[in-house]
């Protein structure tokens, strides 16, 4: 039987008073993206500092690798390899020294660790810069040299706590591509936190943390169409008229806000087409939301995955899933 | 096999903080200004005043081997130092995370912090012959050992304040705190016996002062010095370089287990 990467049960840490992971349980399986989200001070950090052996827990269990967390920490620690959102590379070393000291920490015999080093210096394009000092490096620089030295020593788990943040475009679209490359040679499991969308879209499955409980974990894929389908928007001539075609033709349940007419349907793609060619009500505008994992996030949690302040259509989507849910 | 993993350890975190302290030039310099502003400071500007108080023993001759300990207890520091800094920027997660145990990281960095600071006594032997002191060969082998078991120990101490530490400033605060009084009152600039009675037992409960005799022992040498006068006396017993030497063993083996404990504990 398949041992899963990793595997929590009924997992809580307090905080004095303050419960900060309030008994969690999920499987994360081998080779796997996992998404672990959540808004700031929901868990996230405290969970994966339980997870590589940085942390405690108050009661349950978490193995990875099958490896008990809190009983077998060198096995633990054998098996992942981190990248923090904060660095945690000395920047007085050269990139080639922090790697050393890696590689000499984790017990990386010399030979495979030369090759091993040039290998993935060359992937994260580091190579002319091994001689530098890590200060003289880039914040994106720093998070791929991060990338190399956690996969030295040929971890089965990557955890990557969010290792974009900060970033700009390009470059967290390199760090990707890296990360992409990686996962298909290494075979790895990754975990990672995010506070990008479109960097949740690349999980598998996705796990959503509120107030240290799981709140939702599904595929990103089921997560969204456990809103309800799309969200359509019209203009029309006579509203009137449009909303009383939408409810007895269509057999919608229309919701007029801001001065346009919204309702969700399952399928927008097919819906559409038929809809323009059937609809006799006069149309001057016609847009179509399909939902994100922004609008799964701000649903469950309150809060939009960026901490950006919601916009008013945000707002709307959310009073409107409160109406389409409740 | 899992020895062979622990010294590995061990020797990583040394290795770490070596290779480290050679690129920090600035610190490297650092360490010896305070040290050499003393002994110039106390031995040309004090010499007229505490001098009497050391009689039989030029007083520059007198306050060097405390520097040499000096020199010893600032760099041991550095120990604790490494580890609050290490914190600070992060670097801390990267070896805790590292299949290393915690004891194994202590004693690395004890390792690392004696060998950086050793170094920087021995530097500091090469003012001897400007201050006409004698130094051969016999001596400094007979110095070697003292001055690892102080710095072993001061190391183990630097640790133990830093274990609980999450700020630098914190740190150098508490460092102030504690390891002033404990340089100013270890006999490096006055002999410790002739002095007033409440500063002479204040003194003679520093651990410090029984490493910074020895170091002045092997220096002047207990035959030809008048020790009774400069020595530290207990109830009447001068102590001698062995009699100093086990105390700061003793001391040392303590707050290195000390450190070990501290350190250890998990969050």
């Amino acid at each position: 039987m398949a041992v899963n990467a990793i595997e929590i049960n009924n997992l809580v840490r307090k905080f004095g008073q303050l419960v900060a992971v309030d008994g969690i349980s999920f499987n994360v399986q081998k080779g796997e993206i996992f998404g672990f989200l959540g808004p700031n001070g929901a868990g996230k950090t405290t969970t994966i500092n339980i997870l590589c052996t940085l942390l405690l827990p108050t009661s349950g269990n978490a193995y990875i690798n099958g490896h008990d967390v809190v009983k077998e920490r060198r096995q633990v620690q054998r098996s992942i390899g981190l990248v923090f959102q904060d660095p945690t590379l000395d920047d007085y070393l050269t990139a080639e020294q922090n790697l050393i000291f890696h590689a000499y920490a984790y017990g990386v015999p010399h030979d495979i660790r030369e090759k091993r080093m040039s290998e993935l210096l060359e992937l994260v394009q580091l190579t002319d810069r091994r001689k530098n000092r890590v200060a003289t490096y880039s914040g994106g620089m720093k998070r791929r040299l991060e990338l190399a030295r956690g996969l030295l020593h040929h971890p089965q788990i990557l955890f990557l706590d969010e290792p974009t943040l900060g970033l700009d475009p390009q470059t967290r679209r390199l760090i990707w591509d890296h990360i992409n490359t990686l996962r298909q040679q290494e075979n790895l499991t990754i975990f990672m936190t995010t506070h990008y969308m479109d960097e949740a879209e690349y999980c598998d499955r996705i796990a959503i943390i509120d107030h240290g409980k799981i709140v939702a974990l599904d595929t990103p894929k089921f997560l969204k169409d456990s809103l309800g389908g799309d969200t359509v928007s019209v203009q029309a001539d006579n509203h009137e008229q449009a909303l009383q075609e939408l409810t007895e033709s269509f057999h919608l349940a229309p919701i007029v806000q801001n001065g346009m007419i919204n309702f969700s349907v399952k399928q927008s793609d097919t819906f559409l087409p038929e809809f323009m060619r059937s609809f006799r009500s006069g149309l001057r505008s016609i847009s179509v939301h399909r939902p994100t994992l922004d609008d799964v996030f701000l649903k469950l949690t309150g809060r939009a995955i960026r901490d950006q302040e919601a916009s008013a259509w945000d707002q709307m989507r959310r009073m409107m899933g409160g109406g389409m849910h409740g | 096999m899992k020895m062979a993993e622990e010294l590995r350890g061990i020797w990583v975190i040394a290795y770490r903080d070596l290779l480290r302290f050679l690129q920090e030039r600035a610190r490297l310099l650092s360490t010896f200004a305070m040290p050499i502003l003393f002994l110039i400071i106390f031995g040309a500007g004090f010499k007229n005043v505490i001098g009497p108080m050391a009689p039989g023993v030029d007083f520059v001759q007198f306050i060097y081997p405390g520097i040499i300990a000096m020199t010893i207890l600032m760099g041991s520091l550095m120990s604790g130092l490494s580890i609050v800094w290490d914190r600070e920027f992060g670097f801390l997660r990267e070896v805790l995370v590292a299949p290393i145990s915690r004891s194994s990281i202590v004693l690395g960095k004890i390792i690392g912090s004696t060998i950086v600071s050793l170094g920087q006594a021995i530097i500091m032997l090469v003012l001897a012959p400007f201050l006409q002191v004698e130094l051969s060969l016999i001596l400094i082998l007979k110095l070697i050992p003292i001055l690892i078991i102080i710095s072993i120990a001061i190391s183990g101490l630097g640790i133990l304040i830093a274990s609980r530490m999450r700020s630098q400033q914190g740190f150098q605060l508490l460092v102030q705190i504690v390891i002033m009084p404990m340089t100013f009152l270890s006999g490096i600039f006055f002999p410790v016996n002739n002095v007033a009675v409440w500063l002479s037992v204040i003194s003679k409960l520093n651990p410090l002062t029984y490493g910074v005799d020895a170091v002045r022992q092997v220096f002047l040498g207990v035959t030809t010095a008048p020790a009774q006068a400069i020595g530290v006396t207990i109830f009447g017993h001068t102590m001698g370089v062995l009699d100093d030497t086990l105390i700061v063993v003793g001391l040392g083996a303590l707050l290195v287990i000390l450190a070990v404990i501290s350190f250890s504990k998990q969050d």
